[in-house]
Order: structure tokens, then C-alpha cells, then sequence
């Protein structure tokens, strides 16, 4: 099924990727190129999960694409797929054109390298017993690299630590913002091109979330990073990234720049998670006022919240027995029998805007696109 | 209207540690109308989640809390109560919803059976009356089909189901009072607005105060008539909601409200961090506790600790604050 659902997200058409040199800085060519993405896993009594349906993406250099979906979306399965932390079912994953997926070990973790991850926990995802300092050296020590008591204060000063500070420290001394700051330094000790963050700010409070970011943009720009930054906050995935790849039950609903997240987004998913924002500056005055004039689309989700019949309709669907057709249909406002039938294609829209929809198009037209069918 | 459904007066919560003794509520009151919905937010560590449960009487018989201070609901001393006396007003009085809805329900125990439980405690009636009593609340909390899912274990519902559940319990006998910490920080983003909307709807039909308690400013933000802001176990601004959004007056709720990212903005502008980290309540700062932090920060801050200070029901606690009044307290009749 991998293949008829298949669709394409492809930033600057045609440039080819791949080739044997290989080099980072060639104008054009993605530094990450994955194709057709499929993750399953099996379970014991012979079903399947789908966790991610054919997602297909060119990160390009110097890049943010920021991906957005609730849990179950399948967004940490396909950073995970990317990172091969299990490969993925099918598809390709191409890091400076080099094919990571089916191999192994030496070849694997060589290939590899030079993408880095980091997690939502900041605290579990360090070893408790260690020290800072040796934590942040692990990385190329485990390479055989000699990493000097310079390289280690450079990076943690790079990252907002004061070396003298937290030199000797483990973990549990540190605050949850830095632990993460420490896993960013990690990170950029294997001098990455790829940062593939996965809701590095979601355990984290507000003010405390804003230096993260503000390290996150820092360091992208000081270390010429491209980065995947995955994220369930609409607001936070916007400040930061270049493009948004909202997912919907392992499958893209719609790619569109952040500059036009919130006026040009089309895909009735898109519009709710828009409409979820909470608002900052309207008490009690109606809510959604300040979401941009989300129209029909964004109107029609909330309406509905109060009544039993349609909290029904919100739970997400299992990944195990997908819909047919379109996933989001069991909870889209704009459903009819043609989203049940065929699954939408992701349509170019140009200026880099992808939507996967039957009737978002029909969506200005109001009512008359929820009559049809 | 009469006197306040509850009234908190300089309460403070100090915990035992090995490092010595943390005050991690510092000397905190209000007052709270019936139907009333206060906000409170703050950081992690600010104080908020032990002054809720210091409210709820949570903390009386724990050797390692020293509380100090009065807690009066509907006239009674909270702080002065039996534990008896307390599992007798959790309830019909005051209800709570934690955090996470797994930890807070039984694995081994069915919906139905977490709901029975809650009604009987506090009513004497019978098994199928507290069943039929139990498949009203499910309706009540937005639960689809809820003959099946009274049957059904807590593992089998999503997570914001889950919190509906919780929600079904606290609200079994009808508290005065209901107190919401950090009611939605485990869900998703459309399940928080679902959870967030049932609270308000819940709270018009049954006419209960809520004290609702998040670190994310949006969470509480147009859910709340009055919001107070917490830093370093002390309230250091609390307002009506409206003029605390439009206009913050102490730096750390300034702060805090320019830290979080704009949907309105363009991509990649910088957000106004605040640097530095909350200040350790084992042993805190002499003067104001925010001014390590602080942008506007002048000598005497570090030296004399500042006063909340109520200019109508607009209360600060900053030497000098942000968006001051134009004029002074005599020109603010017309507020509230």
C-alpha cells in the first residue's frame, strides 16, 4: 500500500541528489533526501502499525523544516526511520547522497555521523553516572578522536554553559534546560550537518524554551546546520523553521513556508491545530478571533466541541486500521464519499506549497464545498 | 454575593530537605468568589503545585511540611482539620485534577468502578443509583457511548479521554471548589482545547469556582477571570485576566508573556529569553527574588524585598514595575 500513497515533498524541484562527490556546500542539492519513507511495525497477532505511510522530503543546506502533528502523527517514527533507529520499512534515506538505508554496522554508523539527534527528555537521555564533561566528549571519543579540554570549553560556551560551572557535574546537578543544552553540545561535537531535534522544547517551561530556541538558531548559524525540528507547538515550529511538514496518522497533509503558515494554509488538519492555539490576548472574547481569519475550515471544527456526538469523531484513529482514502476524513469537516474512496494526492500548489486534500480549494467557497458528494 | 468562597492568608509552605529548609510558598494570599476562576502560573519550582495542594489540606499531616498561615473554605480552617474531617470535605467541597490522568486513575480497576467508588464515598445511595449516577457523569464530560466505556480499564482510553474520566470523578459531588494542576500539559494541543472548553462549559452549568494551574500563559489566558503569577514561591502579580495580558506590570510577567513564540510573527525572530534560572528557595535572594533576572533591575532591588501592592484589584510586587498606571491609585475608581 506503501506505494499508491506515495507522495512527494520536493523543495527545490529538480536539483539532482546524489552524485559521487558528495559535498556539502554544492549549491542546491540536499544535504537530506528521503523517498517514499514507510514505517511498520508488526505486532504479535499479525497486524501492522502504520506509523509512517510513504513521506518523502529534501531537507536543503541550511534549512529548517519543522514537522508538525499531534502524537501518533508518526512524526518521531520517521525521525527515527532517518537516523535508522530501527531502518525503516521502505524508502530511501540519502545523507549527502550517500543511501543510509540497508546498512550496517561500521558502514552505517560511518555514513551517519554527520546527522545527530536530540531528544524530548533531556535528563533520561543523558547517562546519569557521567560527568559534563565527559558526556559532551563522548561522542568523537567513541570515534577515536582526541578531544582536548579546549574543544569540550569552546562547545559548552557555544551552548550557553559556563565550562568552569558545570565541568564536573552529572546530570542530576543540572536543570532540565541544561541537560538539553548539554545534549545539544553533544551533538554539535561530531560537527553535524543534520540536527534532527525531536520535541527538544516540549519538557521544558516557557522562558526556558525561549533559550533553547534562541540556542537552537545560534548554533545553526555558527555550525552551518540544516535541521529537522519536530514539534507539536503550531507557534514554536513556526518561529523556527523555514518550512512546515504537517502530518496527519503517518501520511503529509500539507508542506507549507512558515511565512504562510497561518494565512495560506489550506489543509482542514492544518486548520485545526491552528484553531488549537490557545490565544494570548482575548479573555473570554470569542475565541479563534486572533487565529487569522481561519474561515469555514477552522470555524467548523470548534463549533462542534462542546456536543458528545462530535468529541466522538476527534479520537485520533488507530494507526493499526488506518482510514481509507483520506486519514484525516473521520474528522474533517469537509468530508464527503470522495475522501473516503481515494486518498489525495500532495498537489504542488507552487511557492512551495504542498496540500493533500480533495475540497480544501472548495473550503473559500464555504458551504457548497461540505454539500458536495 | 456574601464573603469569599475561599481565602488564603499568608500561607506558607516550608519542606524539609537535606540541604535545610525550603520555603517553596512564601507568605501567599487570596481570595477566590464562587463561580470565580483564578489562573495560576508560574515556572516549575515557582511554588504553584504546593500551594494547591497546601489549599486542598494535601499537605496537613506530612511531617516534613512546616505550613504557616490560614486556609479558610466556606468559613472552615483547612489547615486545622483531622485527616477524618478532610477526606469528608475532598469532594463535596473540593475537587482536584492532576496532571496526568494515568497516574491518577487505577490500572486494575474499571472507568465505572473509579466513578461508583467517588459517589458512595460522600452519598448513601445505592449501587445501581451510583451506576446510573456514574453513566450521567460520563455523559456529562463529553464521553461518547458511555454504557461501554464504564466498562472499559483505564489503559483502553486515549489520554484525553483519560483526563475526562478524572474530571468525572472530581466532579462526582459537585465540589464549590475544583483546582486544575496543569489539567492539559500531557495532551495534545486539540485534546487540550476539548479539556479546556469542558472546564469552562462544566464550570457555567455547575457553578463552581476553579483555580486552574499551567506554566504555559496561553493555557490560561481567555479560560480565566483573575490570574496570579508566581516566581520564587511568592505571587508577584496577580489581576484581572484581560489587563494582565494587555498589560503586565511586574518584569517577570512581561517577561514571561514576550518569551513565548508568535503565531503572528515572521519566522526566525528572536524570542525574549529570560535568562538566568529561578532562584534556590533553600536559601533565596535578600531583596526581590526576580532581580538576578531582571532587565530593569536597580540597587535597591537586591536589598529591599518589594511589597504586593494593590492599585483596585491590580496587585504588584516590583519596585518598578513595567507599564506603569498614567496616573495614580486616586484615578482608578472606574477600574474593575
Amino acid at each position: 500500500m506503501a506505494s499508491a500513497n506515495t507522495v512527494q515533498v520536493r523543495h527545490q524541484a529538480d536539483a539532482p541528489s546524489g552524485g559521487a562527490s558528495g559535498a556539502s556546500a554544492k549549491s542546491g542539492a540536499p544535504v537530506l533526501s528521503v523517498s517514499d519513507l514507510v514505517v511498520e511495525f508488526p505486532l504479535a497477532d499479525g497486524q501492522v502499525v502504520h506509523a509512517v505511510s510513504g513521506v518523502s522530503l529534501d531537507l536543503a543546506d541550511g534549512e529548517t523544516v519543522g514537522i508538525l502533528g499531534e502524537s501518533g502523527s508518526g512524526k518521531s517514527s520517521a525521525a527515527r526511520a532517518l537516523m535508522q533507529l530501527p531502518p525503516p520499512t521502505a524508502g530511501s534515506v540519502k545523507l549527502q547522497g550517500k543511501e543510509l538505508t540497508g546498512r550496517r554496522g561500521a558502514a552505517l554508523r560511518t555514513d551517519r555521523a554527520r546527522m545527530q539527534m536530540i531528544f524530548q527528555d533531556p535528563i533520561s537521555s543523558l547517562n546519569p553516572r557521567r560527568r559534563v564533561k565527559d558526556l559532551v566528549a563522548q561522542g568523537p571519543r567513541t570515534w577515536g578522536r582526541k578531544v582536548s579540554d579546549d574543544d569540550i570549553r569552546e562547545v559548552l560556551e557555544a551552548v550557553g554553559l559556563r565550562p568552569e560551572v558545570v565541568w564536573d557535574r552529572r546530570p542530576h546537578e543540572l536543570s532540565g534546560g541544561q541537560c538539553q543544552r548539554v545534549s545539544i553540545a553533544r551533538a554539535l561535537m561530531l560537527d553535524p550537518q543534520v540536527l534532527i531535534c525531536d520535541e527538544p522544547v516540549s519538557a521544558l517551561d516557557v522562558s526556558v524554551q525561549a533559550q533553547i530556541l534562541n540556542l537552537l538558531e545560534d548554533a545553526k548559524k555558527r555550525y552551518n546546520l540544516s535541521v529537522l525540528f519536530i514539534a507539536h507547538d503550531v507557534a514554536v515550529v513556526k518561529n523556527i523553521s523555514d518550512r512546515v511538514m504537517v502530518m496527519y496518522l503517518g501520511k503529509v497533509c500539507e508542506v507549507v513556508p512558515s511565512s504562510k503558515l497561518v494565512e495560506e494554509a489550506r489543509h482542514p488538519y492544518t486548520q485545526l491545530l491552528l484553531a488549537s492555539v490557545p490565544e494570548m490576548h482575548s479573555s473570554s472574547s470569542g475565541a479563534g478571533s486572533g487565529v487569522g481569519g481561519s474561515g469555514p475550515g477552522a470555524s467548523g471544527v470548534s463549533d462542534g466541541q462542546g456536543s458528545a456526538t462530535s468529541v466522538g469523531s476527534v479520537e485520533l484513529p488507530s494507526p493499526i486500521n488506518p482510514p481509507s482514502g483520506c486519514r484525516f476524513r473521520t474528522r474533517c469537516p469537509l468530508a464527503t464519499d470522495l475522501c473516503a474512496a481515494e486518498a489525495p494526492m500532495l498537489r504542488d500548489l507552487g511557492d512551495g506549497h504542498l496540500l493533500a486534500c480533495h475540497h480544501a480549494d472548495s473550503r473559500h467557497a464555504g458551504s457548497a464545498g461540505r454539500g458536495e458528494g | 454575593m456574601g464573603r469569599p468562597l475561599l481565602v488564603v492568608e499568608n500561607l506558607s509552605a516550608v519542606i524539609t530537605t537535606g540541604r535545610g529548609p525550603l520555603t517553596a510558598v512564601d507568605g501567599v494570599s487570596l481570595s477566590l468568589d464562587r463561580g470565580e476562576v483564578l489562573g495560576i502560573v508560574g515556572e516549575s519550582g515557582s511554588g504553584k503545585s504546593v500551594l494547591a495542594r497546601t489549599i486542598m489540606g494535601l499537605h496537613c499531616s506530612d511531617p516534613r511540611f512546616a505550613l504557616s498561615g490560614t486556609v479558610k473554605l466556606d468559613g472552615r480552617d483547612v489547615l486545622g482539620l483531622e485527616p477524618s474531617q478532610l477526606r469528608a470535605m475532598w469532594g463535596p467541597e473540593v475537587g482536584m485534577v492532576f496532571q496526568d490522568p494515568m497516574t491518577a486513575l487505577n490500572p486494575v480497576k474499571r472507568v465505572g468502578t473509579h466513578l461508583v467508588e467517588a459517589v458512595r464515598k460522600h452519598q448513601q445511595v445505592t449501587r445501581r443509583d451510583a451506576v446510573g449516577q456514574a453513566l450521567d457523569l460520563l455523559d456529562m464530560v463529553g464521553i461518547p457511548d458511555p454504557r461501554r466505556r464504564i466498562n472499559q480499564f483505564p489503559h483502553q482510553l486515549s489520554g484525553g479521554m483519560r483526563q475526562r474520566v478524572v474530571i468525572a470523578m472530581a466532579l462526582a459531588n459537585r465540589p464549590k471548589l475544583l483546582i486544575a494542576d496543569e489539567p492539559t500539559t500531557a495532551l495534545d494541543v486539540t485534546v487540550q482545547r476539548q479539556i479546556l472548553d469542558l472546564l469552562d462549559r462544566l464550570r457555567g452549568e455547575l457553578g463552581m469556582a476553579v483555580i486552574m494551574i499551567s506554566h504555559d500563559l496561553g493555557v490560561v489566558a481567555g479560560r480565566t477571570d483573575r490570574v496570579a503569577v508566581m516566581y520564587g514561591g511568592e505571587i508577584v502579580e496577580t489581576a484581572d485576566a484581560r489587563s494582565l495580558f494587555d498589560a503586565p506590570r511586574h518584569p517577570y510577567a512581561s517577561a514571561l508573556l514576550a518569551a513565548i513564540p508568535s503565531l503572528k510573527g515572521a519566522p526566525h525572530q528572536r524570542l525574549a529569553a529570560i535568562d538566568g534560572t529561578p532562584p534556590d528557595l533553600v536559601m533565596p535572594p535578600s531583596g526581590c527574588r526576580f532581580a538576578a533576572r531582571c532587565d530593569a533591575v536597580h540597587d535597591d532591588c537586591r536589598v529591599q524585598p518589594p511589597q504586593l501592592i494593590f492599585d483596585g484589584t491590580h496587585g504588584t510586587a516590583c519596585h518598578y514595575p513595567v507599564n506603569p498606571l498614567i496616573s495614580t491609585a486616586s484615578n482608578t475608581s472606574g477600574d474593575t
